[in-house]
C-alpha cells in the first residue's frame, strides 16, 4: 500500500503502488500468519524470482530468519483478501479522534489531503469544515466534521447488504464491491457525512488506465453509483500511521489515538497525551449526543481561540 | 360469503355475461391506446438508460437530497396498491355486498401498481444490477428487507386475489362459447383450471379466497407501515414521528379510493357497465371516500398542528418550509383540493354522483401524489448540520427531464397493466354478480 513513509511529513501520501522493504516484510509476516493457522492462501496473487541470495525475513512470531532469496514471493493482495481484512479491523484498537475547535483556522489541508488520498472530486467531502454558530450571541467558528465513527451507528443499521460495517477496532467502513446504492445511509446519518458517486469517479481514467484491487480500507477504487465515506484513513491505520486529515492539519487541530491506551497524539506536533484528561480538562463533547449514535469523534470547545472569528455562516435553512 | 350455497339466476347470468364480455377482446381502439403507451414508455426507457450508463448524476438528486421523486412516487405507488386490501379485504369481510362489482377493478390497480413500486425502487438505485445482494447478502435489521418481503406477499396476495374469483367467470366465457382468438382461449383454458360449477369447487374457492381475505389485511397493513418506517426511522425532522404507520395507511386509503373511483367511472362509460356500475354504487364509493378522508385528515391534524405548535429549531423550519416557504403551494394545494374540500363537499349527495365524484378523485390523486412529494423532500433539504461548501445547484432540488421521463414511465407501466388486464379479462366478477341473494339476508342499515 505505502511508498516511502519515513519522513512523517504533513503532506498526505500520494505515491501509490510501490513496494517499500517495510511493506514487503509486512506482506511476509501476513503470509507467515496465514500458513501456521492454515487460514486462506488463495488470497494472494504470487511471482517467483530465482536468485541464490539469502535474505532476512520477520517471521509473525517475531524471529529473525534468513532464506534463500528463491524462496521468497512477492504478494499482492487481491480484493477478497482485502475485504475480509478489511471487515475486521486491527484486532484490541479502539480508535477515536478529538478536535480542538479552538485552533482550527479552515486551513483546509485536512480536505485536500482526504480528497487526494481517497480520490475524491472536489465536491466530495469525507471531512468538511462547517462554520457553525451555536446561537445568536456566541461567535461563529470552524468545525471540522469527519465521519462520527458511531458505535451506534444508523447507517449500518439501515443498510440491507450489509455494504456499510462496524469493525472491532470502532471504525465504519463502506465496500463498494457489495453496496447497491440505495442511499438509505445517506437518509439515517444525523452528521450528513455520507457522500455518493453520482457519476463516474474523479480518477476513471486512471483506474481504466492502471486497473488496481479494490481496498476496502482506503475505498479505491471509488465506484459510480455507490457511498463512499470518511474512513478514519483505515488503511493507514493498519500501517502504524495517522489519519491522513491528522497528519495534514497544519494547526494542530486533530488528536488521533486508541481508547484502549488512553492516549491520543496530535497530528501536527506527533504530542500523545492522555485522552481522558484531554477530554476531562477541556470540556470535550460529541456533537449530537441526544440522539444516542454514541459518536468515536469528541470536541473541545471553542474557547480561548486562537483564530480570528469566521464570517456569520450562511443559514442553511433558506 | 363463506359456506353458503350458491344460486344462480340463469337469465341474470345471461344478460351480464353478454354485457361484461361484450367490451372485452383487444379492438382497434384498444391497439391505438396501446401503441401509443408503448411509444411513450420506449420514451421513458431511453430516459432511463441514460441514466443507468450515465449514473444518478443525470437526476436531481445530490449529496443533500439524496432521496427524490422516486422514493415519493414509491410511495404513491405502495399506496395507491393498498386499496385492494381496503375493498375486498376489511369492506368485503364486514359483509358489504355493494362493493362486488367492484373488487375486481381493485384487485387489477392493487396488482399493477404493486407490480410497478418494485420497479420504480430499482429506478432509484445506484447500482440495479446489484439488485441481487439483497437477497444474497440481505440483513434483517434493516427496513428495506422487510420492505421487500412485505411488498412482494402483497403482490402474491393480490394477484392470487385477482385470479381466483375469475376462475368461474373464465369458465362462464368458455361455457358461452365467447368468441375470441386462439391465444386468449388458450389462457382461458389454462386459467379456468377445468372449473364445472360443482358446488364443492365453490366452497373451496369461498374457503380460499376468505382466508386470502384475512390474510391480506395484516400485510397491507405491514407494507404501507413499513414503507413509512423507510423515513420515520430516521432522526431528521418531517419523518422523525411516531404515527407515521398510520398516517401513511389512512393517507393510502384516500389514494387508492381515488384511483379506483377514476378506474370505476372509465369502465362504467367505455365499457358500457352503467347498470351494474350504478349511481347507487358511486354514492357508496363516495361515503367511503369521505370516510377515509376525514380518518386521514384527523392524522394531518396530529402530524402538523403538534410540532407546529411546539416549534422546536428543526422541526420549525420544517414546518415553517412547508407552511409559507418554497414548498408552501403545493402543501396547501394537497391538503385543501386533495382532502379538505373534498371532505367538506362529500357529505352532501348531489357531490357523491358519478361525474362530481369523478373530478373530486382527480384532485384527491394528484394532492396524493403531491404529498407524498412533501413528505420526501422538504425534510433531506434541511438536514441537522448547515450545508456549506457545496455547488449551489447541489443544494436545491429540482426533479431533471430524465427523471420525470422514468416517473410517468412508471405511470405509464402500471396503465398499461390495467389496460391489458381489463381487456383480457372480465372487470366485473360475473358469477358473483349473478349469484341470487340470500333472502333472509340482514336488512339492518348500514353506515355505507
Amino acid at each position: 500500500m505505502s511508498s516511502e513513509q519515513s519522513n512523517k511529513s504533513n503532506a498526505p501520501k500520494k505515491s501509490k503502488g510501490l513496494n517499500s522493504r517495510r511493506d514487503f516484510m509486512r506482506k511476509i509476516g501476513l503470509i507467515g500468519a496465514a500458513a501456521t493457522t492454515g487460514a486462506v492462501s488463495s488470497g494472494f496473487t504470487s511471482s517467483s524470482s530465482a536468485n541464490n541470495e539469502y535474505v532476512k525475513v520477520l517471521t509473525s512470531d517475531n524471529k529473525l530468519v534468513e532464506i534463500p532469496k528463491s524462496q521468497v514471493q512477492e504478494v499482492k493482495l487481491n480484493t477478497a483478501a482485502l475485504q475480509s481484512r478489511g471487515r475486521i479491523g486491527i484486532p484490541g484498537k479502539r480508535w477515536v479522534m478529538v478536535i480542538d475547535l479552538a485552533k482550527c483556522r479552515n486551513a483546509r489541508e485536512c480536505i485536500k489531503g482526504c480528497q487526494e488520498h481517497h480520490h475524491l472530486h472536489p465536491y466530495q467531502y469525507h471531512i468538511n469544515t462547517l462554520v457553525m454558530q451555536d446561537n445568536p450571541q456566541s461567535a461563529p467558528y470552524n468545525m471540522p466534521k469527519p465521519c462520527m465513527h458511531c458505535d451506534n451507528p444508523p447507517c449500518v443499521s439501515v443498510c440491507p447488504v450489509d455494504a456499510t460495517f462496524k469493525r472491532q477496532d470502532g471504525v465504519v467502513l463502506i465496500d463498494n464491491e457489495r453496496c447497491i446504492g440505495c442511499r438509505f445511509c445517506m437518509a439515517a446519518c444525523p452528521y450528513s457525512v455520507r457522500v455518493f458517486n453520482w457519476e463516474e469517479p474523479f480518477q476513471a481514467q486512471l483506474y481504466k488506465e492502471e486497473p488496481m484491487e479494490y481496498d476496502v480500507e482506503t475505498n479505491i477504487p471509488q465506484k459510480k453509483g455507490t457511498i463512499t465515506k470518511c474512513l478514519f484513513s483505515a488503511d493507514c491505520l493498519r500501517d502504524g500511521e495517522l489519519p491522513t486529515c491528522v497528519r495534514a492539519c497544519p494547526n494542530e487541530v486533530f488528536y488521533f489515538g486508541d481508547q484502549n491506551e488512553d492516549a491520543v497524539t496530535n497530528g501536527t506536533t506527533r504530542q500523545t497525551v492522555v485522552l481522558s484528561e484531554l477530554l476531562e480538562k477541556n470540556a470535550g463533547y460529541r456533537l449530537m449526543e441526544e440522539l444516542g449514535t454514541k459518536p468515536r469523534v469528541y470536541y473541545l470547545p471553542p474557547k480561548d481561540r486562537v483564530f480570528e472569528t469566521p464570517e456569520k455562516p450562511d443559514n442553511h435553512h433558506s | 360469503m363463506s359456506g353458503h350455497n350458491i344460486k344462480f339466476n340463469k337469465e341474470k347470468l345471461d344478460k351480464i355475461a353478454t354485457d361484461v364480455l361484450k367490451p372485452l377482446g383487444f379492438n382497434g381502439a384498444f391497439k391505438v391506446w396501446m401503441s401509443f403507451l408503448t411509444v411513450a414508455l420506449l420514451a421513458c426507457l431511453y430516459a432511463y438508460s441514460i441514466q443507468y450508463r450515465e449514473g444518478l448524476i443525470v437526476t436531481g438528486m445530490r449529496d443533500m437530497v439524496s432521496w427524490g421523486m422516486y422514493i415519493a412516487n414509491f410511495v404513491f405507488f405502495v399506496a395507491t396498491a393498498l386499496v385492494g386490501m381496503l375493498i375486498s379485504g376489511v369492506i368485503g369481510l364486514l359483509g358489504y355486498k355493494w362493493i362486488k362489482p367492484i373488487t375486481r377493478i381493485a384487485e387489477i390497480i392493487a396488482v399493477a401498481f404493486a407490480a410497478v413500486a418494485g420497479l420504480v425502487i430499482v429506478s432509484d438505485m445506484g447500482r440495479p444490477e446489484r439488485l441481487l445482494h439483497v437477497f444474497m447478502y440481505g440483513r434483517v435489521q434493516s427496513p428495506i428487507l422487510w420492505d421487500v418481503t412485505v411488498v412482494t406477499t402483497y403482490l402474491v396476495i393480490s394477484t392470487l386475489l385477482y385470479l381466483l374469483p375469475l376462475i368461474p367467470d373464465l369458465a362462464i366465457a368458455r361455457g358461452r362459447g365467447h368468441e375470441m382468438p386462439k391465444w386468449q382461449a388458450k389462457i382461458y383454458e389454462l386459467l379456468s383450471f377445468n372449473w364445472t360449477h360443482h358446488p364443492k369447487q365453490y366452497q373451496l374457492l369461498f374457503k380460499s379466497t376468505r382466508l386470502l381475505f384475512i390474510l391480506v389485511i395484516p400485510t397491507a397493513f405491514a407494507i404501507h407501515t413499513v414503507t413509512s418506517w423507510l423515513l420515520a426511522v430516521n432522526s431528521r425532522s418531517g419523518w422523525d414521528s411516531t404515527i407515521f404507520g398510520p398516517y401513511f395507511l389512512t393517507g393510502a386509503f384516500v389514494t387508492g379510493m381515488a384511483a379506483v373511483v377514476i378506474a370505476v367511472f372509465f369502465f362504467r362509460n367505455s365499457y358500457k357497465l352503467r347498470e351494474y356500475l350504478d349511481d347507487s354504487l358511486f354514492d357508496k364509493m363516495g361515503k367511503l371516500l369521505e370516510f377515509v378522508c376525514v380518518v386521514y385528515f384527523y392524522f394531518n391534524l396530529n402530524e402538523f398542528v403538534v410540532p407546529a405548535y411546539k416549534m422546536k429549531e428543526f422541526d420549525a423550519v420544517h414546518i415553517h418550509e412547508l407552511f409559507v416557504g418554497k414548498h408552501a403551494i403545493m402543501f396547501w394545494f394537497s391538503q385543501i383540493c386533495g382532502l379538505i374540500i373534498p371532505m367538506i363537499i362529500l357529505l352532501w349527495k348531489p357531490f357523491r354522483k358519478p361525474v362530481p365524484l369523478f373530478i373530486i378523485s382527480l384532485f384527491v390523486i394528484v394532492g396524493a401524489w403531491l404529498k407524498r412529494y412533501i413528505i420526501v423532500i422538504p425534510t433531506m433539504e434541511h438536514p441537522f448540520l448547515p450545508i456549506q461548501n457545496l455547488p449551489n445547484e447541489w443544494i436545491v432540488y429540482s426533479p431533471t427531464v430524465i427523471e420525470t421521463m422514468v416517473t410517468i414511465g412508471s405511470i405509464i407501466m402500471g396503465v398499461m397493466i390495467i389496460s391489458v388486464l381489463a381487456k383480457l379479462f372480465p372487470v366485473i366478477p360475473i358469477w358473483e354478480m349473478a349469484e341470487e341473494e340470500d333472502q333472509n339476508e340482514d336488512k339492518t342499515t348500514k353506515i355505507i
